[in-house]
């Protein structure tokens, strides 16, 4: 299982990663989208939506199941990945890059502090 | 996952690859969990046209019948497929999660006639072979030539070494065949056509694209399209009773059913869109719920999402909805199959 160590983790299986000192990018992980199997729709917040860590913000449904998305963090929607919406199965192919979900602002830097490391990250999904 | 005691895969690698591989070249599907019923004996084709709904007595000797088996309700107990091997003998390959309730059923009615009902299931392996590349596949490993072996017939030949009984049926819509064969033998026969199948383009495929794939060919699946509660007449499948033959269980119920028509009736239907309607869901109509989704994915061919539902028959020509998330999705009612198929 491919989990990249300059990336911050949940333990619902959302990535993180910060892009400069108030953006970031959100994704699902390699873990979710091989539980998930064939993934064939994808529902995103539009730009401008505020995220309240913890609380959903869309869906990624594959032949096996519709799961909840969970914000990371809290913070406002910039973008929404078109590419992912409209091809979904990028997410299953490249879930860390091609298959980005959300650029946000992130609105607390010292909500980070909370997520998993790719070490506990990796440890969380074996056990 | 375990299906009805088997460890069963539900997809190799991916079940939208899979279920494209079948239907560009071809898929090799493990169903050695359904279960093999022999009937033999003078009696045999006399028994199992009293027990199922579909004619079995007069068939010539290779020949293969889809058939419901009712109760006397018209409720299904199972729904089977019935080979005539020979003269006196039987094969009925039947659903893995009803094997014993089928035996049973079959035994208690099996007294007034001259024939023996025998549960093979443990003997038997049985490999589905499907896709436009099947036949020449299957073709290659075979001893005999097979182009005799026409739609709904079998016939005995070796592939790949084993002695199988070949059948010119599927559950996918496309070209192929189901090889039944001695079940410590399956594992060879599986080797070589994996082998040879390389050439053809061959997929490994699991009951998730077994699942889209008769779905998507609109074949009805027990426990959702037909079941205890959903009768043949319910279920569009008129054509498997056959009203003119000696009496048979469930004859009365039925006949009632399709002269005064039912209170519910299956559908298929799309949507134009790509979220799934899943099994379960309830069917609404003007706010009100009419019917339940009995069965639903993503058709990977059409791109959209595809099911079946259980619907009031007085509402049949209304306009009918699911509520997905919030969101109102229109339900197209459509004819099966809802990609062209290529029997043969």
């Amino acid at each position: 299982m491919n989990i990249p160590s300059d990336l911050l983790y949940t333990r619902e299986h959302e990535w993180l990663k910060v892009i400069d000192d108030d953006t970031a990018l959100i994704g699902i992980t390699d873990y979710a989208q091989n539980s998930l199997g064939d993934i064939t729709f994808v529902e995103l917040p539009k730009a401008g939506r505020v995220l309240k860590s913890g609380a959903t913000f869309g869906v990624v449904e594959s032949v096996k199941a519709a799961s909840d998305l969970y914000a990371p963090v809290d913070a406002v929607v910039l973008e929404c990945n078109e590419t992912a919406i409209g091809a979904p199965d990028s997410l299953n192919r490249d879930p860390y890059e091609s298959g980005w979900l959300l650029r946000v602002k992130l609105a607390d830097k010292g909500q980070l502090s909370v997520l998993l490391s790719p070490v506990d990250y990796a440890a969380h999904t074996a056990g | 996952m375990d299906f009805a005691g088997w460890e069963m895969p539900v997809q190799y690698k991916s079940i939208l690859e899979e279920h494209r591989a079948v239907r560009t070249s071809v898929g090799l599907f493990d169903v050695s969990h359904m279960g093999e019923i022999v009937v033999r004996g003078p009696d045999a084709g006399r028994f199992l046209d009293h027990l199922v709904t579909n004619e079995i007595a007069k068939i010539a000797i290779g020949r293969v019948v889809y058939s419901p088996m009712c109760r006397e309700d018209g409720g299904v107990v199972d729904d089977l497929l019935v080979s005539r091997r020979s003269e006196q003998d039987y094969l009925v390959c039947v659903n893995a999660s009803n094997v014993e309730r089928d035996y049973a059923w079959m035994r208690s009615r099996a007294d007034d006639f001259d024939c023996a009902v025998d549960d093979q299931s443990d003997r038997w392996g049985l490999l589905a072979v499907q896709g436009p590349n099947a036949p020449a596949l299957v073709q290659e490993l075979a001893d005999r030539p097979l182009d005799g072996v026409r739609y709904y017939h079998c016939a005995e030949a070796v592939v790949g070494g084993v002695p199988c009984l070949v059948s010119r049926t599927g559950y996918t819509g496309e070209p192929g065949y189901e090889l039944f064969c001695p079940a410590d033998e399956t594992e060879a026969l599986a080797v070589a056509l994996e082998k040879a199948g390389a050439a053809h383009g061959l997929a490994l495929c699991g009951l998730g694209a077994r699942d889209s794939l008769r779905l998507e060919a609109g074949f009805s699946l027990y426990g959702h399209e037909i079941s205890e509660t959903i009768s043949p007449i319910q279920a569009g499948l008129e054509w498997t009773v056959k009203f003119a033959k000696p009496a048979f269980v469930g004859r009365e119920a039925l006949l009632e059913q399709k002269t005064n028509g039912t209170a519910r009736r299956v559908v298929f239907f799309k949507t134009g869109d790509r979220r799934i309607v899943r099994a379960g869901t309830p069917v609404l109509c003007a706010g009100s719920v009419v019917g339940e989704v009995l069965s639903g994915t993503l058709s990977p061919m059409l791109g959209e999402a595809m099911g079946s539902a259980l619907i009031d028959t007085a509402r049949l020509s209304d306009p009918l909805s699911v509520d997905l998330r919030g969101q109102p999705v229109a339900l197209c009612t459509t004819k099966p199959p809802f990609v062209p198929l290529r029997k043969s």
